[in-house]
């Protein structure tokens, strides 16, 4: 009996005049893209905020570092007492809270995105070697995976900031240094599926180098989950940039950071709200949007993983 | 299984091994303890004192293994800021945390379990969409900020709950929800996700053919299967929490080892950060133990290996 | 012989983002207490999907009507899904394609094997022991006492087949249907399995639906068979009628694809049917296997076929003259 082909075919081919057109994987992929709304409202908010990033001189209204002792504790435009002249109020010491919240985002981005790019490195690279070889070195990276995860992360970082001092760059290091695992517990994972394809056996059979199979036949291969991962490793490392600021062990006053802004308005928070709500509903929509963004493309390329 | 838990066990002792030499070496490595115990205003004399009297002076390596090995007997030095022995400072606040941890995660479990299994069953309907949303929410807010917020509405609007400190049960509810609330979306999404991979198995299938009714088919079946990775989440999660204490202890003032470490590394009170890290790794690891041996007992398929 | 089931003019559909997949359409056929019918084709003719919606196991996103759908007496077309799990497992009971994966691997063989007839009969715990270890020790399994307390990764896929008939056995259903039972198996286990179902319906005279796409199986086990192609019937008759005389031009194909020793010149080439199976999409119109089929005519593309009954209990779907007229 012969065997049947399971997937559809064009009516021309079958001869019989069905008027039928089906659409090729990647068209799926994109219209699925473009109908996933978590996916577009994620895009959108990150579009908006590294729109503020970029725009930041220009959109904000005053100078973050200006201090006016004499326009302290203004509150936001909506309540009685606020001014359009600081829609979002002003802090304890004067300072506009649009313009810092503003500038804000520039701290938040850039720690997030360097932080991604040097964990991503060291995760990969990991995960790729435990996954290729497999054997001794998946025993060892495995065991720096469980090492790393035993450690309290927030912890050591507050400790480690500590004792060195505070600041944009220690953070980066710190926090870069500590978050790979996520990356290489998936890159491991996804290299281990990839791994007994028969296309990576062809490339090894036709004498290919190791560094060009992991180059050209395994990391295009792992695109779609090292894109969702690194877009939630963004959103965690500036939750957690958020929290070492808020506990005073990371990027240290006068500088704008979301977390340190929580904190130096939690004093007054009992009476003057918006000081810590305004921040936090930021720092909230910006890791909403980079979480909605991750998962939408996690939806789409592989939705199983849900 | 004997085998299997000795393995474990080698393996749980290596890994605590590692992370006692790596949180040792990281503080010493971050900046000179002398100085940091001395103070900023020590002159050069009383910091050279402190070295010696602490054995600062001594080869990494040396410091480790002396430390290392009173630890082992539950020795972890003394406090200079509270003059007492490190474990009756930790020993005094180590309850606190265990209880905000304990409930943190039967906060998280018992609100994430009837979410995701009303997902599975109906997926892409409403009430999926709802618990997708409550996992977005829950990953996307800071706990530190949701923390205040809640002290924000509970305390000050509501008057309902104290805003901070220890001292009964009332104070426990909103950091149990703060902690708690960040772990939910993990335990939703895989509990969804087995329990939809589950229900579409085979062996549900056989279910459904014997004509057996719905709950059974759910809870004996379904759930049995979808829960055995949540168990190893648990106790990850929970390690997690013990160590994301510091955020929540010190948004309220809670006094368990999360503050106590909080403070200590304000005071460069080293022993005690020290110990406390330790501390945290070892119930990790511990954990992750337990986890794997009660996985072999829930799965019938891990014992053969 | 009594009837038992009688299904006319099944139609399941379901719903692709390329339209309405009409999987399954105006199938029917009948089945006597005592009596095995085949339902024979292709991977993809919806074979299988008959059986799930006889059942009331379709998936969620399936739909399914039919004029007739009765088994002894009740209305399947308009039982309440209460009354489909009260009759699944008591009254009627599949056997699925992978032995492997049908059992819970976390509960013992004996926890799976009761719990349907605890369900159904009410019966106690040690009556549904007794009855498992009966029909255990039925399908050939040794030790069956022991067995019970194993977990299904301990066992072999001809042992958990086995235990899978016993499970359907468990209630005395009036009707089993075996979804390709040995397809999953090794060749010598096919064999002792087949004649097992074969000799378990003689003897507590249930009828049985035997779903392959394995001839050799067919004339082996069957009274009857329905022959499917894209979703609908082509040829309905006795086993050795249609294998005797296969009148429509697909069944004629299927029974030259194999090769017969004596009967095949050796070096000659293999039968097989050229072309592709269309996929039912959209609005379909004429005879589904006229693109494949050496006497197609113009009237094959544009008129309505039915299933036209040409002697008693033969059926058949095609336009050719002379196989009607013969």
């Amino acid at each position: 009996m012969t065997a049947s082909d399971r997937s559809p075919r064009s009516p021309e081919e079958t001869g019989l005049g069905l008027e039928v057109v089906f659409p090729s994987p990647r068209q799926i992929m994109q219209r699925a893209m473009l109908r996933h709304k978590g996916f577009l409202i994620g895009l959108a908010v990150i579009a908006a905020v590294a729109l503020l990033t970029i725009l930041a001189p220009v959109l904000a209204p005053h100078d973050p570092y200006a201090q006016d002792l004499g326009r302290r504790l203004i509150p936001p435009v909506w309540q009685d007492k606020g001014t359009w002249d600081h829609p979002l109020g002003t802090d304890n010491l004067g300072r506009d809270y649009l313009s810092r919240l503003i500038y804000g985002s520039r701290v938040s981005l850039l720690i997030g995105i360097s932080v991604m790019l040097i964990a991503g490195l060291i995760g990969t690279t990991l995960g790729l070697l435990a996954g290729y070889f497999g054997g001794r070195m998946d025993m060892f990276v495995s065991f720096l995976i469980t090492v790393r995860l035993a450690l309290p992360a927030v912890l050591v970082a507050v400790a480690v900031v500590s004792l060195i001092g505070g600041s944009m760059r220690v953070v980066i290091l710190v926090l870069g240094f500590l978050v790979w695992d996520r990356f290489a517990v998936v890159i491991r994972a996804s290299t281990q599926q990839i791994r007994p394809q028969e296309y990576v056996a062809a490339a090894k059979s036709a004498g290919c180098s190791t560094l060009r199979i992991l180059a050209q036949e395994i990391l295009p291969n792992l695109m779609n989950n090292l894109i969702v991962v690194a877009t939630l490793e963004v959103a965690r490392a500036i939750l957690l940039e958020a929290a070492l600021s808020f506990l005073g062990m990371g990027v240290q006053p006068p500088t704008p950071s979301w977390g340190l802004m929580i904190s130096e308005g939690k004093e007054f928070m009992l009476f003057y709200p918006y000081l810590v709500t305004i921040p936090g509903v930021a720092l909230f929509l910006l890791l909403l949007g980079f979480n909605l963004f991750g998962d939408g493309i996690r939806d789409v390329t592989a939705p199983e993983g849900r | 299984m004997l085998v299997y838990t000795l393995k474990r066990l080698a393996l749980a002792f290596l890994v605590a091994v590692t992370v006692s030499m790596v949180s040792f070496m990281l503080i010493r490595v971050s900046g000179d303890p002398a100085i940091a115990l001395a103070g900023e205003a020590a002159s050069a004399e009383q910091i050279r004192h402190i070295r010696e009297q602490y054995g600062f002076n001594r080869p990494l390596l040396v410091q480790y293994l002396d430390w290392g090995w009173r630890a082992m007997q539950g020795d972890f030095g003394e406090s200079p800021y509270f003059r007492l022995p490190v474990s009756q400072v930790m020993g005094d606040r180590i309850g606190v945390t265990m209880a905000l941890g304990t409930c943190s995660l039967a906060f998280a479990v018992l609100l994430s379990l009837p979410l995701g299994i009303l997902a599975a069953v109906r997926p892409n309907t409403w009430v999926d969409r709802l618990s997708l949303g409550v996992a977005v929410l829950g990953q996307a807010m800071p706990s530190f900020w949701f923390g205040l917020i809640l002290i924000i509405f509970f305390s000050v609007t509501l008057r309902w709950l104290p805003v901070s400190g220890t001292g009964s049960w009332q104070h426990f509810v909103m950091p149990t929800i703060a902690l708690g609330y960040y772990a939910t979306p993990a335990f939703m999404r895989l509990i969804r996700s087995g329990m939809i991979e589950v229900l579409s198995s085979d062996y549900i299938r056989t279910a459904r053919a014997k004509g057996l009714r719905w709950p059974k088919i759910l809870f004996k079946h379904a759930l049995r299967n979808a829960i055995i990775p949540v168990v190893s989440l648990a106790a990850v999660q929970f390690g997690f929490m013990l160590g994301g204490s510091i955020i929540i202890e010190s948004v309220f003032a809670l006094h368990g080892i999360g503050y106590l470490a909080w403070e200590s590394i304000g005071r460069s009170d080293l022993p005690v950060v020290q110990a406390i890290v330790l501390m945290l790794s070892l119930i990790y690891v511990v954990l992750t133990l337990l986890s794997d041996i009660l996985n072999a007992m829930l799965d019938p398929r891990i014992r053969v290996q | 012989m009594d009837l038992i089931l009688e299904v006319e003019g099944l139609h399941v559909d379901l719903p692709l983002p390329a339209g309405r997949l009409q999987a399954v359409r105006n199938v029917g056929f009948e089945l006597r207490q005592g009596e095995t019918l085949s339902l024979v084709g292709e991977s993809g003719c919806g074979k299988s999907l008959t059986a799930l919606a006889l059942m009331g196991l379709l998936p969620p996103r399936a739909s399914c009507r039919a004029s007739k759908l009765f088994f002894e007496g009740c209305n399947l077309s308009t039982a309440s899904e209460k009354t489909m799990a009260q009759l699944r497992g008591d009254r009627m009971a599949m056997i699925f394609q992978e032995p492997m994966t049908s059992l819970n691997p976390c509960y013992t063989i004996g926890n799976q094997l009761v719990e349907a007839y605890r369900q159904h009969r009410e019966a106690s715990r040690r009556e549904a022991r007794e009855r498992a270890v009966f029909l255990l020790e039925k399908v050939g399994i040794t030790a069956a006492g022991s067995r019970l307390k194993q977990f299904p990764h301990q066992l072999s896929g001809g042992i958990r087949q086995r235990i899978m008939i016993a499970m359907g056995l468990m209630c005395g259903p009036s009707l089993i249907i075996a979804d390709e039972p040995t397809t999953a198996l090794d060749v010598t286990i096919q064999a002792q399995i087949l004649a097992l179902l074969a000799d378990l319906q003689q003897e507590f005279r249930m009828g049985l639906i035997l779903i392959t796409h394995d001839l050799g199986v067919v004339a082996r086990m069957a009274h009857r068979l329905c022959v499917m192609y894209c979703g609908q019937v082509v040829e309905t008759g006795t086993t050795r009628e249609v294998f005797a005389r296969p009148l429509h031009p697909y069944t004629q194909g299927l029974l030259r694809c194999i090769p017969v020793p004596g009967k095949v010149e050796p070096g000659s080439d293999l039968g097989s049917i050229p072309g592709l199976v269309p996929t039912p999409i959209g609005e379909l119109r004429g005879c589904m296997f006229r693109n494949r089929c050496p006497k197609a005519l113009p009237e094959c593309a544009v008129e309505d076929h039915r299933l036209r009954e040409i002697g008693p209990g033969r059926a058949l779907r095609c336009l050719d003259a002379a196989a009607a007229d013969a």
